[in-house]
């Protein structure tokens, strides 16, 4: 298979006036790969995604996202979201939420298209009409995913997504996850905490740790990870 | 009734405050800015006092008050840690000089309680083209920002990922909501703009789960409220704005009751 970068990041650094998350921080994410972003709380893994989603500014280094950043539509799926029991909007009217940019207030017949394509293949059909808020955990995470996959995006970033779910539904959605990842040749970038579901789904990862970093496929993520993450002080590529 | 200059006045007026009161408020609500339409409103009775004081229109001070402080206000209040504190302070100091700005005109405390509590019988035919053309230019604004401004309101998370001008979006729905907030006060008086601005728009949300749906739910309670409320008060001599908070207020018991055995 021919290999096609979707983005590439040279020499990253991001320092905080009271201390430096990472620097010289170099990989290449392959569009259709499934890349799980790993490492010990405070090792950079959110301000790495806050600096791929253009919402913080690098201290140095580069990100190029190709063939350009505008061409690229960015999913992402939180761990968290501040909807209560009583959010009042359907699930299909939050999916909807994301097809913005145009000024018409009603949805067009491809949008309504696009929205009922993104219920059917999250399974969210039968609770398309329920209000969000009285859904569960893992079909308010379906949710998320579902509005995030309604643009088809060529990058879905999954932000400990499944931090709050239960064992079950952590593994009912990364299943879906990476049907979309093979069948759509969606490139994935999953930040977990969880190492048996990264192994599982992953096939690649990337291990923040305070002192640097370590990138390779996902059968050589060490088993300690998150255990002795701060043990040494170089930067290595495994 | 409706053959009376004043009546005909009060009606039309009241009909575009309830349909802007019930889109903005669906806005409100989901922004939880309550609070912060609360202090416009008083902001908005300095600004009416101080027009009287001018010898304005008491609404084109309003205009300038809100218009003019509410990107300040909004600025103020982002912090949640400090934001109940800091609406407070502005409060207490619009309604004070709102009281000065009375005193030095040498105004009557009837002309406090007309901007504090609404007045129909002072709408006159100009008032209400100007409620028409303030509540068209709202509406406009927000047709062309609804999508957008629909997403940061309910999805405050997924807007900022998705790269929305939020802060921009902010600023644009604070000026919208203080020219919504100097049109309602010609109805229900500036202290009593939750009437209209807030209630509709939260028992709204539990007959409707779509924000098309809510509007259309808050628009007909606006409305059976401010015509119902006109209706009670001419009969009776009463004040509109009592019947009018009764009306919403009693939706709101009853959406909360619905809500409450729709889960039980």
């Amino acid at each position: 298979m021919t290999q096609s970068p979707l983005l590439t990041v040279e020499h990253l650094a991001v320092n905080f006036p009271d201390h430096q998350v990472f620097q010289d921080l170099n990989f290449t994410l392959q569009r259709g790969s499934f890349l799980s972003i790993v490492g010990e709380n405070g090792a950079g893994k959110t301000t790495l995604i806050r600096a791929l989603l253009h919402q913080l500014k690098p201290s140095a280094g580069t990100i190029s996202f190709f063939p350009e950043r505008k061409a690229i539509r960015i999913g992402y799926v939180p761990q968290f979201r501040n909807l209560d029991e009583e959010y009042p909007l359907t699930v299909r009217d939050f999916v909807s939420l994301n097809l913005s940019g145009i000024h018409l207030p009603w949805l067009s017949r491809k949008e309504r298209q696009a929205v009922d394509t993104a219920i059917r293949t999250t399974n969210l059909t039968a609770i398309a009409k329920r209000p969000l808020g009285m859904a569960s955990g893992g079909e308010k995470q379906r949710a998320y995913l579902a509005q995030a996959l309604v643009e088809q995006p060529n990058l879905l970033i999954l932000d400990e997504s499944t931090a709050s779910l239960d064992n079950m539904m952590k593994y009912e959605l990364l299943e879906l996850v990476k049907k979309f990842n093979r069948e759509q040749n969606l490139t994935v970038i999953f930040v977990t905490h969880d190492l048996p579901l990264a192994k599982q789904y992953a096939d690649e990862f990337l291990l923040l740790r305070r002192s640097g970093y370590e990138l390779g496929p996902i059968a050589k993520l060490p088993e300690d990870a998150l255990i002795s993450a701060d043990r040494g002080g170089e930067t290595s590529h495994a | 009734m409706l053959s009376l200059p004043f009546m005909q006045n009060a009606f039309l007026a009241s009909t575009f405050i309830a349909i802007i009161s019930g889109i903005v408020g669906v806005f409100v609500i989901a922004r939880n800015m309550s609070f912060l339409t609360h202090t416009l409103s008083e902001i908005g009775f300095a600004g009416a006092a101080f027009g009287i004081f001018a010898g304005w229109p008491p609404l084109n001070g309003m205009l300038l008050f809100t218009m003019v402080s509410s990107v300040i206000v909004g600025q103020l209040s982002v912090k949640a840690a400090r934001r109940e504190a800091s609406i407070s302070a502005i409060s207490s100091l619009f309604i004070g000089l709102g009281i000065l700005f009375l005193s030095l005109a040498n105004k009557t405390s009837s002309y406090a309680t007309n901007i504090l509590f609404g007045s129909i019988i002072g709408i006159s035919r100009a008032n209400v083209i100007q409620v028409i053309v303030l509540s068209a230019v709202v509406l406009l604004v927000l047709l062309f920002i609804y999508r957008d401004l629909k997403f940061d309101s309910f999805d405050h998370i997924g807007a900022r990922v998705k790269g929305l001008w939020t802060n921009i979006l902010s600023i644009i729905f604070l000026v919208l909501l203080a020219l919504s907030v100097s049109v309602a006060a010609q109805i229900v008086g500036s202290l009593l703009i939750f009437v209209l601005l807030t209630l509709p728009a939260a028992s709204s949300r539990y007959f409707a789960h779509t924000v098309s749906g809510m509007m259309v739910v808050a628009i007909g309670m606006s409305l059976v409220g401010v015509w119902g409320g006109l209706y009670l008060g001419y009969i009776t001599n009463w004040p509109v704005t009592f019947f009018i908070a009764s009306i919403e207020c009693l939706f709101y018991i009853v959406a909360l009751g619905y809500n409450h055995w729709r889960q039980g």
